[in-house]
C-alpha cells in the first residue's frame, strides 16, 4: 500500500475510532439498563470484558505472525508479532485491573485462584515473559527468532494451562463466575463495546508496528552509514 | 536412536567426570527443602499436605540449575560449534540433551525426595512405584520445554536470570499436575484420581516434545 493510502487509512481509523468510542461510553454508561443486584457496578463489564477479547485477539496475531516469521525470515512478521504481545498485554492489563474493581464490591475479594483469573494472569505473564526475553539479545536476526520461537510456545501453552487449572479447582467453584446469558436489554451495548474495542485494537496495532517499522529502518540506515563509513 | 544415545553418553560422561551441575543442584534442592521448613515452621502437623508442592518446588528450582548447564557447558572450548558440525539432524541433538537433563534431574529429585522423606517425617514405601511414575513424567515435561529454552537463552546476556523468568511461566501446566498428583498419591490414596493429572502431563510432553524437535533447528546457533 502506497503511503498516501496508509494515511488516508489511519485518518479514517481514527474518526471511526472517536465516534465509536464516544457511542460506546454513551451506551455502557447511560444507554444500558442498570442491572438489578449489583446497580451500575456492572457496566464494567462493558470494557472488561471486550479488552479481554482484544487481548486474546492480539495474541493469536502473535501466534500467526510468529509462525510466518519463522517460515518467512521477514522481519515485517516479526515486527507485527511485536507489536500484538504489546497490545495484547495492555488489554490483558486492563483486564486485570478492572477484574478485582468489580470484584472487591460484588465478591468482597480482590482475587481469588479461580480458572478464568489464574489463567488470564498466566497468559499475562507468558507474554510478559516474551516482551523481557526480547531485552535480552541484541542481534536483531536472533531476537526476531528466538521470540518467534517463544512466541509459538506461549500460545500453544495458554490451552494447557486452562485445562489443568479448570479440571482441578473446578471442586470449589468460584461464586457467580457464570451468570448464564447476557440479557437482551443488555447486548446492544455490549457489542458496540466490542466492536469499538476491536477498531482500538487495529488502530493501536498499526501505530505500534508503523513505530517499530521505522526503528528497523532507522537500525538498517545507521548499519549502512557505518559501512559507507 | 544410536546419534541420541551418542549424545546422551556423551553428557552423562562429562557429568560424572567433573559433576559440575549436579552437586549444585542436589546442594540448592536440599538447601530450599530447609528454608521450606522454617517458613513453614509453625503448620508441622501439616507438614505432610504441604509436602508435594514444597517438593515440586524444591525440584523446580534445582532443574533450573540443571538446565542452565544444558548448553552453556557447550560454551567452554567452543564445543557448541563442534556438536553443530556433527553431520545429524537438530532433532537429534535435542533429543540427546533433553534425556540427559531428564536423568540429571531425577538423580536431583531423588536425593532431595530422600531429604524431605527424613526432615518432614514421611513414610511412604507402599506409594513408591506411584510417586517414581508421577516423578518421571512430570520431569519430561519439565525437561522437554526446559531443553529448548535453555538452547534458546544460551547466547543471551544474563542468561541465568532469564532462563527461570522465561520457564516458569510455561512449565506451570506441569508443575500444577505434578504437585497435585504427589498430593493425591501422598494425602488421599485414591489412585484412580491420578489419571487426570498424569494425562495432562503427559499430552503436554507430547506436544511440547514435538514442538521443540521440529523448532530446534532454528533454535541453535553458535
Amino acid at each position: 500500500m502506497s503511503t498516501r493510502l496508509q494515511s488516508r487509512l489511519d485518518t479514517a481509523l481514527e474518526i471511526a475510532l472517536f465516534l465509536s468510542m464516544a457511542f460506546a461510553l454513551y451506551m455502557a454508561l447511560i444507554g444500558a439498563p442498570r442491572e438489578r443486584t449489583m446497580g451500575d457496578l456492572q457496566r464494567i463489564f462493558y470494557f472488561h470484558v471486550p479488552s479481554a477479547i482484544n487481548g486474546l485477539t492480539a495474541f493469536a496475531v502473535n501466534f500467526a505472525a510468529s509462525l510466518m516469521y519463522l517460515i518467512r525470515k521477514n522481519r515485517w512478521w516479526d515486527n507485527l508479532a511485536l507489536s500484538a504481545a504489546e497490545v495484547g498485554v495492555l488489554f490483558l492489563g486492563i483486564v486485570l485491573v478492572t477484574g478485582p474493581i468489580w470484584a472487591k464490591p460484588v465478591w468482597f475479594i480482590w482475587w481469588t485462584w479461580s480458572p478464568r483469573l489464574t489463567s488470564s494472569l498466566i497468559l499475562c505473564l507468558l507474554y510478559m515473559a516474551y516482551l523481557l526475553i526480547r531485552n535480552y539479545i541484541e542481534d536483531p536476526e536472533r531476537k526476531a527468532l528466538v521470540s518467534s520461537v517463544f512466541g509459538i510456545i506461549a500460545f500453544v501453552d495458554a490451552p494447557l494451562v486452562w485445562f489443568s487449572i479448570r479440571w482441578w479447582r473446578d471442586i470449589h467453584p468460584s461464586p457467580m463466575l457464570e451468570t448464564g446469558g447476557l440479557s437482551p436489554s443488555m447486548r446492544p451495548a455490549f457489542w458496540v463495546c466490542v466492536a469499538a474495542f476491536q477498531i482500538l485494537l487495529i488502530y493501536l496495532l498499526r501505530r505500534r508496528f508503523y513505530l517499530e517499522s521505522m526503528r528497523t529502518e532507522v537500525e538498517r540506515l545507521e548499519r549502512q552509514s557505518d559501512v559507507l563509513r | 536412536m544410536k546419534k541420541i544415545w551418542a549424545i546422551f553418553r556423551k553428557d552423562m560422561l562429562i557429568e560424572f567426570r567433573t559433576k559440575d551441575s549436579l552437586n549444585s543442584m542436589l546442594f540448592f534442592g536440599v538447601v530450599v527443602l530447609v528454608i521450606f521448613n522454617f517458613a513453614l515452621g509453625s503448620l508441622h502437623d501439616s507438614l505432610r499436605s504441604a509436602a508435594p508442592g514444597i517438593l515440586w518446588v524444591a525440584f523446580a528450582f534445582s532443574g533450573t540449575l540443571g538446565l542452565n548447564r544444558v548448553f552453556a557447558a557447550e560454551k567452554e572450548n567452543s564445543c557448541l560449534q563442534g556438536l553443530l558440525m556433527v553431520p545429524v539432524d537438530r532433532g537429534v541433538i535435542y533429543l540427546g540433551k533433553m534425556l540427559a537433563a531428564t536423568v540429571f534431574m531425577l538423580i536431583a529429585e531423588l536425593v532431595i525426595f530422600i531429604f524431605s522423606l527424613v526432615f518432614f517425617n514421611l513414610t511412604v514405601w507402599p506409594e513408591i512405584p506411584y510417586l517414581i511414575l508421577v516423578f518421571a513424567v512430570g520431569t519430561l515435561g519439565f525437561s522437554a520445554v526446559g531443553t529448548l529454552l535453555s538452547a534458546v537463552t544460551v547466547n543471551t546476556k544474563m542468561r541465568e536470570v532469564l532462563l527461570p523468568l522465561i520457564l516458569f511461566p510455561v512449565i506451570l501446566p506441569v508443575l500444577i499436575n505434578a504437585a497435585e498428583a504427589t498430593n493425591i498419591i501422598l494425602n488421599s490414596a485414591d489412585y484412580g484420581q491420578l489419571k487426570l493429572p498424569l494425562t495432562i502431563m503427559s499430552v503436554f510432553t507430547l506436544v511440547f516434545g514435538t514442538i521443540s524437535y521440529l523448532l530446534f533447528e532454528y533454535v541453535l546457533e553458535d
